[in-house]
């Protein structure tokens, strides 16, 4: 009783603080000078339509490949925690199949949702969307063959081999534009295009589609993982 | 209704209610016992931080920062919302994500070993 006594007047006092945040908070009337340079600079720099995708892919592409650097150690500490013992091997437990409904729909869907997903991160540069909601999108997909079927395994080798060439690529693109471009990341040492087209805004869509794969794989495995 | 919440009022409804999230989401990781519960308070913290993000770089009656034939090239800068908030609220989501799963799958080793998901049941570090 007195944990939680203490515990609600702390969060009293702290909600004090919030409030008066709230209260005083002005909001801001103009874009700051850094996020002014990337809208007014950025489409006509990297050729990219969707100005958060050039601030998240190009501008601060460092951040996202260590984004994903933390994704990927968190995928595999999940991997590590939840890995399937030698003694866990031979029983098999009997779910109760899905239902009909299910079974149908994951024919029909999947081949959807994997369009769909593939869809959101190709045209990132150009549309709301990206690399990690295809992704989340593709991973979605393979929930739903897991419901449908809870006995179903991803291929671990196709899998793996996505995931860690699509990594790789997203390094070697970012190595290729210090060597060829402006510097670690930079997407100019592709042809930037014509404004607003599919292909356009040289390496962006590269690295989008490279990230959509691994984060769409990574997300997939951990579902796996965590169904068992 | 439609004249407490006009347009001007926005960022200060979506900035209380994150900062109403994240004290939710505190009570819910400071009061309960059940570790799958904490998680999800600590969601609810998650979540609120990102509104309150999102919140910040709100400017009044502007649109999103995507150029289309809506949004001319040549005066985006006065139409549009600030892009780098937005750029880091994805990142913040794609690493709550990853650090809610890892807990989660901490809680079902904790399960497997324990028992039971109170964190009463976990002695190895109490004194």
């Amino acid at each position: 009783m007195i944990k939680r006594a203490a515990a609600l007047l702390s969060l009293l006092l702290l909600g004090l603080v919030f409030l008066r945040l709230v209260v005083d908070y002005a909001p801001h009337t103009a874009l700051n000078p850094i996020s002014e340079h990337y809208v007014a600079a950025g489409p006509d720099e990297l050729g990219a339509a969707n100005i958060v995708t050039a601030v998240l892919v190009t501008y601060r592409g460092l951040d996202t490949l260590g984004e994903v650097a933390v994704f990927f150690i968190s995928a595999a500490g999940v991997g590590l925690l939840l890995r399937r013992r030698e003694r866990d091997m031979g029983k098999t437990t009997t779910h109760r199949p899905a239902s009909e409904l299910v079974g149908t729909a994951v024919h029909f869907l999947l081949p959807l949702i994997f369009l769909l997903g593939a869809y959101i991160f190709i045209n990132g540069h150009l549309t709301p969307g990206g690399g990690f909601q295809g992704g989340a999108v593709l991973a979605s997909g393979i929930m739903l063959r897991l419901l449908a079927d809870p006995h179903a395994r991803l291929r671990h080798r196709t899998v793996h081999l996505l995931e860690s060439s699509a990594g790789f690529g997203y390094v070697l693109v970012g190595v290729l534009g210090l060597a060829l471009a402006g510097g670690f990341l930079d997407n100019r040492f592709l042809d930037l295009g014509t404004f607003g087209e599919l292909f356009s805004a040289g390496a962006m869509p590269i690295i989008y589609v490279l990230i959509g794969v691994k984060v769409g794989t990574e997300l997939g495995a951990v579902l796996e993982r965590m169904k068992e | 209704m439609s004249q407490l919440i006009n347009a001007t009022s926005l960022p200060f409804v979506v900035l209380a209610a994150g900062f109403l999230v994240i004290l939710i989401g505190l009570w819910g990781m400071l009061t309960r016992r059940n570790i799958i519960q904490i998680i999800i308070g600590f969601s609810l913290t998650d979540t609120g931080v990102h509104m309150l993000m999102v919140a910040v770089g709100y400017l009044n009656g502007r649109t999103a920062p995507i150029l289309d034939a809506a949004v001319d090239r040549a005066s985006a800068a006065s139409v549009v919302v600030d892009p780098i908030p937005s750029a880091l609220v994805l990142t913040a989501i794609v690493i709550g994500l990853g650090i809610t799963a890892l807990m989660l799958s901490y809680a079902i080793q904790i399960h497997k070993k324990n028992g039971s998901l109170s964190i009463d049941d976990c002695s190895e570090l109490k004194g």
